[in-house]
């Protein structure tokens, strides 16, 4: 039997601690929806998801019924779909995103991931057609989500993907203007980007994976945030103990939910992501975990110190809670979408310099960070490469989803709204480096890369 | 194997909790909405907990028909009315969440 301690502890954590499972999202291969008519390709991309996730949502309510742990989203994952379409006829691929809007729409899903091309090493002309589309795609679109990986350990670092990718995103916040440029908070540039993700924007579905997989992303800053606070004072050994058992419960959830699911909707269980994920909401914040371990306010110094150990922390526990993680695995630091980062942007504690420092020791990247709206494509273009070395060089997944607000200046703020929050305008420097990122071609693969 | 035997024994266990000041007649109200729903108490147990009254009631769902999202509006109206809280939740959330 459980102790009474056990039991509260748990039905604390739900109600008061806002533990949830962020995201059951159903991955979904479109191989086989590859046609020389492009239209006819549509058809079978909104029958095959219409089809396969018809019962996902459904799935979702009845779990949390069932078992009384919210589920917050539902989401579907796809093939890339540069790798579908290229053997289309068509010359731009925005009809594909109308496609997975309506599909998404119909089936209640809040988003699909998926309008994304591979392109660490090179172009083809699928993948041509598919960036140049991304800002027609994502202005005509509301569910869709588009990625694009542009950077591996093993391949390097293809400069020209990051400088078009900051014109895109340039092209993108423009297109969607008159919503502070919502496009970019649907769009991720990726180095390393893995493959079975559950999280948006930068989901899809691999590959290297089977036809159709349920995958989990959990959440839970606020649990974590309590735990920490329980033990104010105590050595660094009993802080890392503390996080590494409140992730394994965590993870448990998750692992619980996702097996729950995969069997009623009859497809294979793929992974845990075992993110922490914050959402704007007040007490689920990755920010205030980290002031919870004793800094003032969360950018300032030692703050890295203070994530790395979270993070590493919360793989411990959670590797232990699932038998297969995956996904993005660490802890998320997105500024407009926790109310802490908020706070600390504002106070001018955290900047975009120590924003990247600390995506070296956490999962993905530099994430929805809004900047003025007159930053050159080229400087987006530098500070994607700079996040895009991080993560070549250290073997991990980085990102951004950066969003250089149009019309707005350092100190304007910018509304989203829902799961995707607001954000101040955070300044960047105002030196160019125009002529570091046209240079054009490839960073080589770093000697790292040099494993067999 | 032996794991999927356990889930399924513990399928339709829940897990009742009533935390607040004691006062007369909690688990017999309660225990009158699960036995109104035929559900079927296994254990219970209770402890005064920090000057609270906390009680913890294992039921099996097996031959009731409400499903336990109704279940916990029921039980909920009925701690608002008692000035306690009461909460109902799946075992499986409990026993994934503590035993290995």
């Amino acid at each position: 039997m459980y102790s009474i301690n056990e039991v509260l502890e748990t039905i604390r954590m739900v109600q008061e601690e806002k533990l949830d499972i962020r995201t059951i999202t159903m991955g979904i291969s479109l191989r086989d929806c590859a046609d020389s008519d492009y239209r006819k390709s549509c058809q079978k991309i909104y029958d095959k998801i219409t089809t396969r996730a018809a019962n996902l949502v459904q799935a979702g309510e009845e779990i949390e019924r069932e078992y009384g742990i919210p589920i917050i989203n539902k989401r579907i994952s796809v093939t890339p779909i540069s790798l579908v379409a290229e053997s289309s006829d068509a010359e731009n691929y925005t009809a594909f995103a109308k496609a997975m809007d309506r599909a998404a729409k119909e089936v209640g899903v809040n988003f699909i991931g998926g309008f994304s091309a591979l392109v660490h090493k090179g172009f083809t002309k699928g993948d041509r057609i598919l960036i140049n589309s991304i800002p027609e795609a994502l202005s005509a679109t509301e569910r869709v989500c588009s990625s694009v990986n542009v950077g591996s350990t093993k391949d390097g670092i293809n400069m020209d993907a990051v400088y078009r990718m900051g014109q895109v995103i340039k092209e993108c916040a423009e297109r969607t203007a008159d919503q502070d440029g919502l496009a970019c908070a649907k769009l991720v540039v990726f180095c390393n980007v893995p493959e079975d993700n559950p999280f948006m924007a930068g989901a899809f579905h691999g590959i290297g994976e089977p036809e159709c997989t349920i995958n989990v992303g959990v959440s839970g800053p606020g649990v974590v945030k309590n735990a920490v606070a329980k033990v104010k004072g105590s050595d660094f050994g009993t802080l890392a103990e503390t996080v590494k058992k409140t992730a394994f419960k965590i993870t448990r959830m998750g692992e619980l939910v996702g097996r729950a699911a995969a069997k009623k909707l009859g497809v294979p269980f793929g992974i845990v992501d075992l993110s922490l994920a914050p959402t704007p909401a007040v007490g689920d914040s990755v920010a205030e975990v980290l002031e919870a371990m004793g800094l003032e306010t969360c950018g300032t110094h030692g703050t890295t110190a203070a994530l790395a150990l979270l993070n590493d922390a919360v793989k411990k526990g959670g590797a232990m809670a699932s038998s297969y993680v995956g996904g993005l695995s660490g802890a998320f630091i997105p500024l407009s979408e926790d109310a802490g980062m908020i706070r600390a942007a504002e106070k001018g504690v955290l900047t975009l310099e120590k924003l990247e420092a600390m995506t070296c020791v956490c999962s993905v990247g530099l994430d929805m960070i809004a900047i003025p709206g007159d930053t050159p494509a080229e400087t987006i273009a530098a500070i994607i490469a700079d996040e895009m070395a991080i993560g070549m060089v250290n073997f991990k997944t980085t990102a951004v989803r950066i969003i250089p607000a149009p019309g707005k200046k350092v100190g304007d703020h910018v509304e989203f709204g829902g799961l995707l929050g607001h954000a101040p305008i955070i300044p960047v420097k105002a030196a160019g480096a125009a002529e570091f990122v046209s240079r054009g071609g490839r960073i080589p693969a770093p000697i790292q890369s040099l494993k067999n | 194997m032996l794991d999927q035997i356990r889930t399924e024994q513990s399928r339709n266990r829940i897990i009742v909790t009533v935390i607040g000041q004691d006062r007369v007649g909690i688990i017999a109200r309660v225990s009158t909405i699960l036995a109104d729903n035929h559900i079927n108490i296994l254990d219970i147990s209770q402890t005064i907990l920090q000057e609270f009254f906390a009680m913890v009631l294992i039921a099996d769902m097996e031959k009731s028909a409400i499903e336990l999202s109704a279940l916990k509006e029921k039980l909920s109206q009925l701690g608002q009315e008692l000035g306690v809280k009461i909460e109902a939740q799946h075992e499986d959330v409990f026993r994934y969440m503590h035993r290995i």
